[in-house]
């Protein structure tokens, strides 16, 4: 069922937008003009899906569409979506039309639609977009908005939402959760079903998990693993990210899968994790390179594992094995120094790079920079690096301490929140995941006596929302589009949701937070949704919250109060090349391509290089010496020889396997495992 | 020495003051004025430069403070100016870090005592020691130089010097010296000490190739350029024996060098096993400076934790970490890209080795040095942004030199897309010469401000025959580039005669900063009595074009062909004897010396060990957690099957809540353990036994 279920989830998302002939759009949008003050003009405000993106539309559409076909053919129970869509696709364009005139709610599909009951109409909100606020009622069916226009009149039976000129934003998108992540042989306290309800609560209606694979384990499977788990759990739609453990050849095939059929576009790398996940330069520029092909994005867990490895010996030696043990082999320069190297790479590869979990002030920093330099790189800071510090790791309460270990771990800089907040808010940092993977206490506590052992993660999911709000928008340091941006528009951006996830758009999906930006409310372990004993905000105050939410056009929290169903979210495909990071990669790769210069043949004497004595030792030179007799030409005499003397300075390197002139990529698998 | 000059200021207008109300006549009063003036606008330009620079002088000054300047102020001050004034200035060598003088006991203590005796301006029969006698053929050469300005990183003033036995015996005016000694006349000209060239590459071969100029060609260019000692680099092929190869390097050298060395020793693969053969090679044989290749993969690379661990063994031991930063990985994937695509020629260099790879290695490394607290010196500083890193990192507080080298500072990389093969292949080095134009200014410009500190030349040529190797492969051309003749001329004409540096600071970054750092100062890198007699006679006017016809190389191509600079060595004294004058070379093959370098120079290892003693860590200190802890049971995915078989009797014993937690947590320990090296089973079982294990280890 499940499976069936999923099936019909993946046709459920298929762009119902972006089917639709491609000439109609920008020619409606013209005869409306822009910013006309007459009737209808808050629609012709509203996205036009149809004209979106045309680069999209080439990969997109027909794909889309003869699947979907097939698959309504196959599934005869499930009829109506799906015939919804068909509509939309043959006569988008006249529909559409009509709704930019009228004010009054078109129900051209009613007849199709008979019984269902997923309509809502909000009324006397004013909608918040990344780009712009105005008042609007907001017309909801079938999980879909409608309508965004100035005084919807709201059919008989439709039941009307009073907003009452509060904040209607998107829902939250949160990008980073691990609810699943396995640590030795136990999971987070809160798998999908907890996270996902602690979510809503917190405003955020969509997730991106992480899928992480054992390092020998097959990406697929694990893919498969999380999607059934979710499917089965989740209150809330999600995507997955997946995590790349190991790089090697079998890992490009199943990478291809993934992204062609699977929906996934954002795949990540680990610079820490010594001797487990993490990789070497030449394996993250490979994995750059191929996962730019694909057009995924990388996500960066950056921190130097091989320094954060040693340092951890070293903390231990001196005997610290409390969980301030943690902040101390992981210093804030070690997250720089990776992060700067990760961009690096990215830069040289051209490949577009989002940094994981910022921390720390010189970390953000180091970002910063490089966008300002034309990095194509996204900074991600988290619920717990923007409102508190790592101060507590040096707490007398091991279970509060503990709670604390995440990596990078929270910087104990006092002013790094704010300094984060600042850059969030001028758009120097674009998203905020909460990295939310809440283990219990005596979870925790396998690492009593070592803090290396202590499973990494901090709750934030439920909190994510506010603490922007608390501590950027009522500073006045960001403003509500910014807000929006922020937690939500940007993550569909970067990794194509857009436009159906992260705006109020008619088209997108219905996943709607009503925002009240004056309530208070005390973060306590014993009001929060997660299952963990733990909250690291405990006690800290934080002003607005939401206070209805909205999932695929079902109430799912209102007044402080959830009702969820297990099992409702759909997992959300996401297409590769986003073009809010691959548009400007596309372009530096037509313009990179270095080229050589002419130059005549160099005719002047060559050394001939002789035989190293020293370094020769006798079987090797048996071994090549043939190949330097074979070349007649002279330019191979030259290259044979070289071949010679480079061989036999390899036999005093352990790590470099005589067959690397042979067959490079054997060689370098063998560098890899020394790391 | 600065802090000297406030305190003395006052006085002398409290003085004067003092005089005008007695009624003192005006023509008395301006005199006072017009003989202080000099000093007064020495001491304003001195306090001037020496703040600009502050952070890296930050040993030097704080030794005022406390033991060593204590005979300085005996003599009343820096800056008065009775008899025997200018005695106080050269440096009294007893005093002076505790280390040289325990190494040099015997030459040393004669300097001292002969500098306090000539200050009373008598003749002297100088017992020559024990060092300098065995060369013998230093004896009796003695020599004075008339007239010039001599020029120390700190002051400059008039006076003669009077050397003997290839040693500044006696500074000042109207030396009082035996007949027949040699005159040299500097009249007009400044006198400095002869440069230090901090990174030569000799007699380092590259792919099996030996370089087109080995010692005797390298310090015979080297001395017609002014430059005195050399510090040449060892590499060390792994598998080889670091104390053989420095040994057979010294050989060659003593036979071969005609000016004093030293020696930096390259480690190509590090392991704990070198620990030993470093401390003879710090401990006996006087190197104290040892470079790590953040290039050249699968070669000589070095990766994060041997850097690591190699800095951490080197602060213990009290020498410099080098590195050659670049991202090898990168350059590893670029070469290969370049190569798929065609490009064969020497551009290829330098498209594969793009700036940022240099500043990215650059970051890394000063955070890898940061964490183990070692000082680091990043030889070759080629490009703006990996200089403004060193910059910012010295901001910060890190321990961290940068070298820009004479290329870098004099050319750019525009020349690797020469449609000429052999001029482009001739500039091929690592890191790469920047195709930016604005390079060497910028360079020049933090050179000057002290956030860079040293030049050296990387010299290390090739023949255009040794060069074509690769004329089909950019990744076959051995890399190297000249510049050792030509280093103290480029300094000069760009800084100093663009008024971006004074004669001070040039000396500073051509040889005392280098001096300082590899612990040979205050016998190299100053004039002073007591120094060695490593000593340049400079024409700040001269011009010169350098061209590959006229210079001392063999290579055929130098890379600075056709450009023109200012300033140039009329006379260059080593070790005591007259090398170069009237442009004319004369030296002997050979009678270079081995320079011993001890551990921890001062310049550097100060702060360092003071923030040794600051960087304990401390843990808290908590009740035990008695809570519950999860039992981690067996992971069927993942665990091998010999242990489980060990492992499910333990979780069954069961004698309390807290031991069932212990020994359920003991198996798992073993289990996951198995997958981790690093998390040893000992540690749970026996954790001080663990422990130990740990800290041998970093």
């Amino acid at each position: 069922m499940s499976d069936c279920r999923r099936q019909w989830n993946r046709e459920d998302e298929l762009p119902v937008y972006l089917a639709g002939p491609i000439s109609s759009g920008p020619n409606q949008r013209k005869s409306y003009g822009m910013f006309s003050s007459v009737e209808g003009a808050f629609d012709s405000k509203t996205i036009d899906f149809d004209s979106y993106a045309v680069g999209r539309k080439g990969s997109r559409t027909p794909r889309s569409r003869s699947r979907e076909r097939i698959l309504d053919s196959g599934d005869p129970v499930e009829k109506t979506p799906g015939d919804a869509r068909e509509g939309s696709q043959t006569n988008s364009t006249g529909e559409i039309d009509g709704t930019g005139t009228g004010a009054e709610v078109q129900f051209a599909e009613e007849e199709n639609l008979p019984g269902k009951d997923g309509r809502l109409l909000i009324k006397g909100g004013r909608v918040v977009n990344d780009d712009q606020s105005f008042y609007a009622d907001v017309f909801i069916e079938d999980g879909l908005i409608m309508q965004v226009g100035e005084n919807l009149v709201a059919p008989a039976g439709v039941k009307v939402i009073e907003a009452n000129g509060r904040m209607i934003i998107p829902g939250g998108i949160d990008v980073n959760t691990c609810l699943m992540k396995p640590y030795l042989d136990t999971q987070p306290v809160d798998d999908f079903l907890q996270g996902t309800k602690a979510a809503l609560a917190g405003g955020t209606t969509m997730i991106i998990d992480h899928v992480t694979p054992q390092p020998e384990g097959s990406l697929l499977e694990a893919f498969e693993r999380w999607q059934e788990a979710a499917d089965k759990k989740a209150c809330c739609d999600y995507s997955l990210h997946v995590d790349i453990p190991k790089w090697n050849e079998t890992v490009k095939d199943e990478l291809e899968m993934l992204v062609q059929d699977k929906g996934v576009n954002s795949f990540q790398v680990f610079m820490a994790y010594n001797d487990l996940y993490q990789m070497t330069d030449s394996e993250l520029y490979a994995a750059l390179s191929f996962l730019k092909e694909l057009g995924a994005v990388v996500l960066v867990h950056a921190e130097n594992g091989d320094l954060v490895a040693k340092e951890q010996r070293k903390i231990l030696g001196m005997g610290i094995t409390g969980p301030e043990g943690h902040p101390l082999s992981h210093p804030e320069e070690l997250e720089a120094e990776a992060v700067f190297r990760a961009i690096t790479l990215g830069n040289r590869v051209n490949c577009p790079v989002y940094i994981t979990k910022v921390m720390s002030k010189s970390a953000a920093d180091t970002i910063a920079q490089a966008r300002r330099k034309g990095s194509v790189v996204f900074g991600e800071p988290i619920t717990a690096s923007l409102a508190t510090d790592g101060s507590h790791y040096w707490s007398k309460n091991w279970a509060k301490a503990a709670a604390y270990v995440t990596s990078p771990p929270l910087s104990p800089d006092p002013t790094t929140l704010d300094h984060l907040h600042t850059l969030l808010a001028c758009g120097d940092l674009q998203v905020v995941g909460s990295s939310h993977c809440a283990y219990s206490t005596s979870q925790k506590a396998i690492g009593r006596d070592d803090f290396t052992l202590i499973p990494e993660g901090v709750n934030g999911v439920e909190e994510r929302m506010g603490f922007v709000w608390d501590k950027a928008v009522a500073m006045g340091k960001m403003d509500e589009n910014q807000f929006v941006a922020v937690t939500s528009t940007n993550a569909a951006k970067i990794f194509n949701l857009y436009p159906r996830k992260g705006r109020i758009a008619a088209g997108s999906d219905a996943d709607i937070v009503i925002w009240d930006p004056d309530s208070v409310k005390t973060i306590t372990a014993k009001l929060q949704q997660s299952a963990a004993e733990y909250n690291i905000f405990e006690g800290l105050e934080c002003r607005g919250g939401p206070a209805l939410v909205l999932s695929q056009g079902q109430i799912v929290y209102e007044g402080g109060k959830l009702q969820v169903q297990q099992g409702t979210g759909r997992f959300i495909p996401r297409k590769p090349f986003p073009d809010f990071a691959y548009q400007r990669v596309k372009f530096r790769n037509q313009v990179k391509n270095s080229q050589g210069v002419t130059r005549g043949m160099y005719d002047g004497p060559v050394y001939e290089v002789p035989s190293m004595p020293k370094y020769i030792t006798p079987s090797p030179s048996a071994k090549t010496s043939p190949t330097s007799h074979q070349p007649p030409p002279i330019r191979n005499l030259h290259q044979s020889n070289f071949s010679l003397s480079g061989a036999q300075i390899d036999d005093n390197v352990p790590r470099r396997s005589g067959h690397r002139i042979v067959a490079p990529p054997g060689g370098r698998s063998n560098i890899t495992s020394l790391g | 020495m600065v802090m000297f000059a406030p305190p003395t200021w006052p006085r002398f207008h409290l003085l004067l003051s003092h005089l005008s109300d007695k009624g003192f006549s005006q023509p008395l009063f301006f005199l006072l004025i017009s003989s202080s003036s000099p000093i007064r606008s020495l001491v304003s330009s001195m306090s001037e430069r020496r703040f600009c620079q502050e952070d890296d002088c930050s040993s030097l000054l704080s030794r005022l403070g406390s033991d060593s300047p204590r005979p300085r102020m005996k003599f009343g001050g820096m800056f008065c100016n009775v008899e025997g004034a200018f005695e106080n200035k050269t440096l009294n060598f007893e005093s002076f870090s505790p280390q040289t003088q325990r190494r040099r006991t015997a030459p040393t203590q004669t300097g001292g005592q002969d500098g306090g005796d000539a200050a009373t301006g008598r003749t002297m029969v100088f017992p020559s020691g024990t060092t300098r006698e065995s060369y013998g053929k230093r004896e009796g050469d003695r020599l004075i130089i008339k007239g010039g300005k001599i020029v120390n990183d700190d002051q400059s003033f008039y006076a003669d010097i009077y050397i003997e036995d290839g040693t500044v015996r006696q500074i000042g005016e109207n030396l009082i010296i035996p007949p027949g000694v040699k005159t040299v006349d500097a009249y007009g000209q400044l006198v400095i000490p002869g440069g230090i060239d901090a990174n030569t590459n000799l007699h380092v071969p590259q792919k099996g190739l030996n370089p087109a100029d080995d010692f005797y060609q390298g310090t015979r260019a080297a001395l017609c350029g002014g430059t005195t000692t050399i510090i040449d680099h060892v590499l060390v092929e792994p598998g080889v024996s670091l104390l053989s190869a420095f040994d057979q390097s010294r050989e060659t050298a003593e036979q071969r060098a005609c000016c004093d060395f030293s020696f930096h020793l390259d480690i190509t693969r590090w392991h704990e096993g070198l620990y030993e053969e470093l401390e003879t090679l710090v401990k006996d044989q006087g190197v104290n400076s040892f470079l790590f290749f953040m290039a050249y993969k699968d070669k000589y690379q070095s990766s994060d934790s041997q850097l690591y661990e190699a800095f951490g063994v080197l602060r213990d031991l009290g020498a410099i970490a080098q590195v050659h930063a670049e991202n090898g990985d990168i350059i590893d994937e670029e070469q290969k890209k370049l190569l798929s695509l065609g490009i064969t020629g020497p551009e290829g260099h330098v498209l594969s080795h793009p700036e940022e790879v240099e500043t990215e290695a650059v970051y890394r490394a000063i955070t890898i040095a940061k964490q183990a607290n070692c000082p680091l010196y990043i030889t070759k500083v080629m490009s703006k942004s990996a200089a403004d890193v060193i910059a910012k990192a010295r901001k910060k507080g890190i321990v961290v030199y940068g070298e820009p080298i004479t290329a870098s500072l004099a050319t750019d990389g525009s020349q690797y897309w020469s449609k000429d093969w052999a001029t482009a292949a001739a500039f091929v080095m690592s890191p790469p010469i920047n195709p930016d134009p604005s390079t060497p200014q910028y360079l020049t410009s933090l050179l000057a401000c002290g956030d860079l500190q040293v030049t050296s030349s990387a010299q290390a040529s090739f023949s255009t025959a040794q060069k074509a190797v690769g004329k089909d492969d950019f990744t076959l051309i051995p890399e190297g580039t000249n510049g050792i003749e030509e280093r103290l001329s480029v300094v000069w004409d760009r800084a100093v005669s663009t008024g971006k540096m004074d004669e001070n600071e040039f000396v500073a970054v051509t040889s005392t900063n280098a001096a300082k750092l590899f612990n040979i100062y205050p016998r190299k890198g100053r004039i002073a009595v007591g120094s060695d007699a490593d000593i340049v006679i400079w024409n700040p006017k001269e011009m010169k074009t350098v061209s590959a016809t006229t210079h001392n190389l063999t290579v055929e191509v130098n890379i600075l062909e056709g450009l023109e600079f200012r300033g140039v060595p009329t006379v260059v004294i080593s070790g005591g004897q007259v090398v170069v004058e009237d442009g004319k070379l004369s030296v002997t093959e050979g009678s270079g010396r081995f320079v011993p370098r001890k551990a921890f120079p001062d310049f550097v290892y100060r702060r360092i060990k003071a923030r040794s003693k600051m960087a304990e860590a401390r843990g808290v200190p908590r009740g035990n957690y008695d809570g519950p802890v999860h039992d981690v049971i067996s992971m069927t995915k993942s665990v091998p099957p010999t242990p489980t078989t060990r492992g499910p009797t333990c979780p069954k014993i069961v004698t309390g809540p807290r031991n069932l937690h212990q020994s359920g947590f003991t198996l798992a320990g073993a289990q996951i353990d198995d997958h981790i090296p690093r998390r040893s089973t000992q540690r749970i079982v026996a954790p001080p036994g663990g422990r130990s294990n740990i800290t041998s280890l970093s």
